[in-house]
């Protein structure tokens, strides 16, 4: 995996943070053990119902979290989704959930603005804190919350709509009728969306007249056209060619800093590339979260590097 | 050459598996599709098949509705014949009917006509009996009858009014006596009946003696019925010998002579002429009528007359004052056609003045009444108010009153001018008879028009039929009230149920929890559409008309009582009987579109931070308004082809007044209303003159039909432009 590899740091650093890193798990488990078969039996016990605590890198605790994930257990009816999910989202950056398909990424993704309330049967546990405040009290005004969060659904959803009253949406429901900020809104979303240059003489069009790739960067343009704090974005590029994920990905690295950027990906050069924080889930259980480029390069668990380098999953 | 590369080729794919079914390939291509549900042939078959029975049954329908819906007004020649009673009939002939002739027929017919129809069963009696005797004997053949013959002959007997009110005794000795009578005589009158047939056979060719022969017996059955008491009766046969064979003979060709008919043919003609002749049509066979006597006569007219019907007959002259000014049809008629258009004028002005202006005059004088009324149920009788009412609203009458006198004084002059017209016409008959001009709608010499007269015709009487009110117990003239009253309910009715439908099926489907009330809910929503639309209409008159509607009388219309106004039917509670009946089917048809907007769009919507309401109205609504749609155009074709209910709740055979006029509050939705489907009802079953009015009723049926279709046509136009917006593009 070529690509992959995090150009920009230097090696040292790397050797660096892995000796530290090392040292606090050294006991706990055999996952640092270099015999593969001894570290492929860590999944085996997860997947056996065994907990294992996950291997959070210390450095992200150095960054200042807009939002904070704490023992997070979901269940769809008796089925437990999510297991213990502790993680701290730094403000301001590109996070990544990687993980096998099923492995829970989603869950967790709609936890985060309480889109699993609409689903009959779903129980949490544990809590999640926006700002050092829960988001899963039920005294939340989800209404509220949800509009500090752009969401970009794995499967494009534009609304039955012209494409201009896709994008306006959200300030639609807000009550704005002033046509000059709503045009404003448009142009700004849609150029951010890297989608204004084909489709600006129709705007009056049916976005659902727009082929796959541009219902999805639509989809996107609607979610960044409230200035969300937080954007959650699941598998924004599934359904897209490589020309149009690469402009969604230049996207994501623009909106880095201005957002908050949760993402979900199966393409592993795409988390390598666009992300600065990379967790890797699996069936339901968070394995290791830590700086993109140590979670490519030199992840503290071999299950990390045989998941990354897809030696398995 | 391509022979050898076929045997090639077989031999190729032969050779790597000599034992069938051993390769996977192998059995696909041999023992796959063995089965009948793997060959999908069969399948299409029946799916075709029934396709075509639905599609031949639903035009072939159609096809009988627009053929009779459509031929109805289109003028045909008017045929004058002579029958052989000396009638002669004129008129149009509306029907031809093929039937059988028989001798049971001719009792009713006059006496030359019998003859004729004799005359030709007759022959066919007379082969008959011939073949019988060229078989095996009129006597053999007799004999073997032997046993119905009697019994046919003690029914007769039993059944005599002297005999059934005699005593048993005289009875049973009746019975008994024939019986034994013809035990002991039997062989004797059986070769006496045959040799008489049989001689009679011979004497002519063409049956007549036979048939002589036959009316001889009956007239000696026919005496013997008629003696007095059952002693005299078999007093009568045991003394004669000759009687009884005479009974028996008779007997016998009586029943032989039931299979004996020919083939006929008869046409219906419309005479027309009420008054004079007491009937619109006529059946005229074609045996019995005069050769050569058929002929269209070139100046026979038909006439569309006011009242009384249709008349036909030849124009003779045209009086002016009772003094005759033409005598030759032919300037009769240039006369009529000039006088014709004035005298309609004059009596359309009369109809205004009688409708709008004495109608204006009622509705000032029921106001004032209304208005003591009012003051006399606040105040009391014997109120100082009330006086003061009741002199303003004498005052007001005496105006009214004289207004109304003014009225009629000119309506009266109008007619005294138009009644100077009249034109007198010849029947076939050779009556004469005075037609006002006045009276006369429409009139055409129907033997002399072109094509393009015809069609002239044709059009006006459908212009007439769409425009104008009915007349002559409906089976004439026009349906307009109907038309209105049927778009108006339909629209009406659309109106109501379309947002509670939709309000119901919003909550079932998007608020309410699933469980078990809801599918409660649901079982009896669907359970209503099966319920008998009768139910619905005593339902509604119930509840809308005799609890609702009587209240709202009695809490602003209380001056009217005790005649109801809101309290009995009408148009507005027939809308809400009808959407209450139509509910169902646009709450499934809702509830079926709402479920059919994807998860995808609502999440998108809600994660966007839009409420509940907020994704309904602006994204789950519109992306389902083309199935909502579907259930109104469903529901308005159910709900403007319903009958039943509309006869309690408001729907009358004659309601010219529509509930819409220019007396304030110019909509009046408590007033009844026609609707065509309950028009066609009236039309075909209560119909005085139901031959006049069966082709009305194939009329009506198109119309309502076509009404319907461009109702939904319009509904389906809405809805593809609606479908057009959100036709989903992916990739
Ligand atoms: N509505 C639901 N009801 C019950 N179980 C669900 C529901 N949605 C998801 N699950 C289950 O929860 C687990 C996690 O699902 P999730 O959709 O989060 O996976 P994912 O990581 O997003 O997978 P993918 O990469 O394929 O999208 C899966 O085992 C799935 O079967
Ligand atoms: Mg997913």
């Amino acid at each position: 995996m070529p690509r992959a590899q995090p150009q920009k740091h230097p090696f040292t650093d790397t050797t660096m943070q892995n000796e530290t890193m090392k040292e606090p798990n050294a006991q706990d488990s055999s996952a640092v053990a270099t015999n593969g078969q001894t570290q492929l039996r860590r999944l085996e016990r997860i997947a056996a119902g065994e907990h294992l605590p996950s291997e959070i890198h210390p450095e992200i605790m150095d960054e200042s979290a807009i939002l904070e994930i704490k023992d997070f257990c979901l269940w769809y009816g008796a089925k437990q989704a999510l297991f213990d999910v502790s993680m701290r989202i730094p403000a301001g950056k590109v996070t990544a959930l990687i993980g096998p398909s099923g492995c829970g990424k989603s869950t967790l993704l709609r936890s985060v603005n309480r889109m699993n309330d609409l689903i009959d049967g779903v129980r949490t546990d544990g809590d999640m804190q926006l700002y050092d405040q829960s988001i899963l009290a039920p005294d939340v005004d989800v209404i509220e919350l949800r509009k500090m969060m752009g969401m970009v659904f794995q499967k494009p959803n534009p609304f039955p709509m012209s494409i201009f009253e896709n994008v306006v949406y959200p300030l639609r429901i807000d009550g704005e009728n002033n046509r000059a900020v709503l045009e404003e809104v448009c142009e700004r979303s849609l150029r951010g969306a890297a989608l204004w240059g084909e489709v600006k003489d129709r705007l009056h069009e049916s976005g659902l007249s727009l082929s796959g790739g541009q219902q999805q960067r639509l989809c996107i343009a609607r979610a960044i056209a409230s200035e969300p704090e937080v954007l959650l974005l699941d598998e924004p590029c599934s359904a897209l060619d490589p020309v149009s994920s690469g402009k969604v990905e230049d996207l994501i690295s623009e909106l880095a800093g201005q957002y908050t950027v949760l993402v979900v990906t199966h393409n592993m050069q795409q988390a390598a590339r666009v992300s600065d924080y990379t967790a890797f889930m699996y069936l339901g259980h968070l394995i290791e979260y830590g700086k993109t480029e140590v979670i490519f390069s030199e992840p503290r668990l071999r299950e990390t590097e045989d998941y990354t380098t897809g030696r398995f999953g | 050459m391509s022979i050898d590369t076929i045997n090639d080729a077989d031999s190729v794919s032969e050779s790597p598996s000599p034992e069938p079914s051993s390769t996977p390939l192998k059995r696909r291509l041999v023992g796959g599709g063995q089965s009948l549900a793997a060959r999908s042939e069969p399948m299409l078959w029946l799916h075709g098949g029934a396709l075509v029975i639905c599609v031949v049954m639903i035009i072939g329908l159609l096809l009988l509705v627009l053929y009779q819906g459509a031929t109805t007004f289109w003028p045909v020649a008017i045929t004058q014949v002579r029958t052989l009673d000396g009638d002669t009939v004129l008129g149009e002939v509306t029907r031809n009917d093929h039937y059988h002739l028989g001798y049971g027929d001719i009792g009713t017919f006059s006496e030359p006509v019998r003859e004729e129809a004799v005359a030709l069963l007759n022959p066919i009696f007379q082969k008959k009996l011939s073949k019988i005797e060229d078989r095996d004997g009129v006597a053999e053949f007799i004999n073997r009858q032997s046993e119905s013959v009697e019994r046919s002959l003690q029914k007769l007997t039993s059944g005599l009014p002297q005999v059934v009110e005699a005593p048993a005794i005289q009875r049973n000795a009746l019975t008994d006596g024939i019986s034994q009578l013809l035990s002991a005589k039997q062989s004797s009158i059986e070769t006496q009946v045959a040799s008489d047939i049989k001689t009679a056979l011979q004497a002519d060719d063409t049956g007549a003696a036979l048939f002589a022969l036959w009316q001889s017996w009956q007239d000696a059955e026919a005496a013997w019925s008629s003696t007095p008491n059952p002693d005299a009766m078999l007093d009568a046969i045991q003394s004669d010998g000759d009687v009884l064979s005479s009974i028996y003979g008779n007997r016998f060709l009586t029943l032989q002579s039931f299979d004996v008919e020919t083939a006929a043919h008869r046409r219906l003609f419309r005479t027309g002429n009420y008054e004079l002749t007491n009937e619109h049509f006529t059946w005229v066979s074609d045996f019995a009528t005069e050769p050569d006597s058929e002929s269209d006569p070139e100046w026979a007219v038909l006439f569309e007359r006011l009242t009384w019907g249709r008349f036909y007959g030849v124009p003779k002259e045209l009086q002016v004052d009772g003094e005759a000014t033409e005598t030759d049809p032919q300037a009769v008629w240039a006369k009529f056609l000039e006088l014709h258009p004035v005298v309609r004028d004059r009596w359309h002005q009369r109809r205004d003045l009688e409708i709008s202006d004495t109608g204006q005059i009622n509705h000032e004088l029921e106001q004032a009444r209304l208005d003591l009324r009012s003051i006399e149920l606040a105040n009391g009788k014997d109120s100082p108010e009330w006086e003061e009412a009741n002199k303003q609203f004498l005052a007001e009458k005496e105006k009214l009153d004289k207004a109304f006198a003014e009225i009629r004084s000119q309506i009266q002059s109008l007619d005294d001018e138009n009644d100077r017209y009249q034109m007198i016409v010849t029947t076939s008959t050779g009556q004469e008879h005075a037609i006002p001009l006045a009276d006369i709608v429409r009139t055409y010499p129907a033997n002399q028009l072109g094509f393009s007269e015809r069609l002239g015709i044709y059009f006006s009487r459908w212009w007439e039929f769409l425009s104008d009110d009915p007349r002559e117990a409906n089976s004439e003239g026009g349906v307009f009230p109907a038309i209105w009253g049927t778009v108006v309910m339909t629209l009406l009715m659309s109106v109501v149920v379309v947002p509670f439908g939709v309000l119901a099926a919003l909550y079932l489907r998007e608020y309410a929890k699933a469980g078990l009330m809801v599918s409660i809910v649901r079982i009896a929503i669907n359970n209503l559409a099966g319920v008998p639309s009768i139910v619905f209409g005593v339902f509604g008159l119930g509840f809308f008309c005799y609890l609702i509607g009587a209240s709202i009388d009695q809490l602003f219309f209380e001056a009217k009582l005790p005649s109801p106004t809101f309290g009995t039917g009408g148009i507005m509670w027939a809308a809400l009987t009808l959407a209450l009946l139509t509910l169902p089917v646009v709450i499934v048809a809702t509830e079926e579109a709402l479920a059919a907007v994807p998860r995808s769009m609502r999440e998108g919507s809600l994660a966007c931070g839009a409420t509940k309401w907020q994704t309904i109205r602006r994204i789950v609504l519109p992306r389902a308004m083309p199935g909502i749609m579907t259930g109104m155009i469903l529901a308005m074709a159910r709900g403007a082809g319903e009958v039943a209910p509309l006869m309690l709740v408001g729907a009358v055979k004659l309601a010219p007044e529509l509930p819409m006029d220019g007396h304030v509050p110019f909509v009046h939705l408590e007033r009844s209303f026609m609707h065509l489907g309950f028009h066609i009802y009236d039309l075909g079953f209560q119909s005085q003159n139901s031959e006049a009015a069966k082709p009305m009723v194939f009329t009506t049926t198109l119309l309502l039909i076509a009404l319907i279709a461009l109702m939904n046509l319009l509904a389906i136009g809405l809805r593809s432009r609606l479908k057009k917006k959100f036709a989903y593009s992916q990739f």
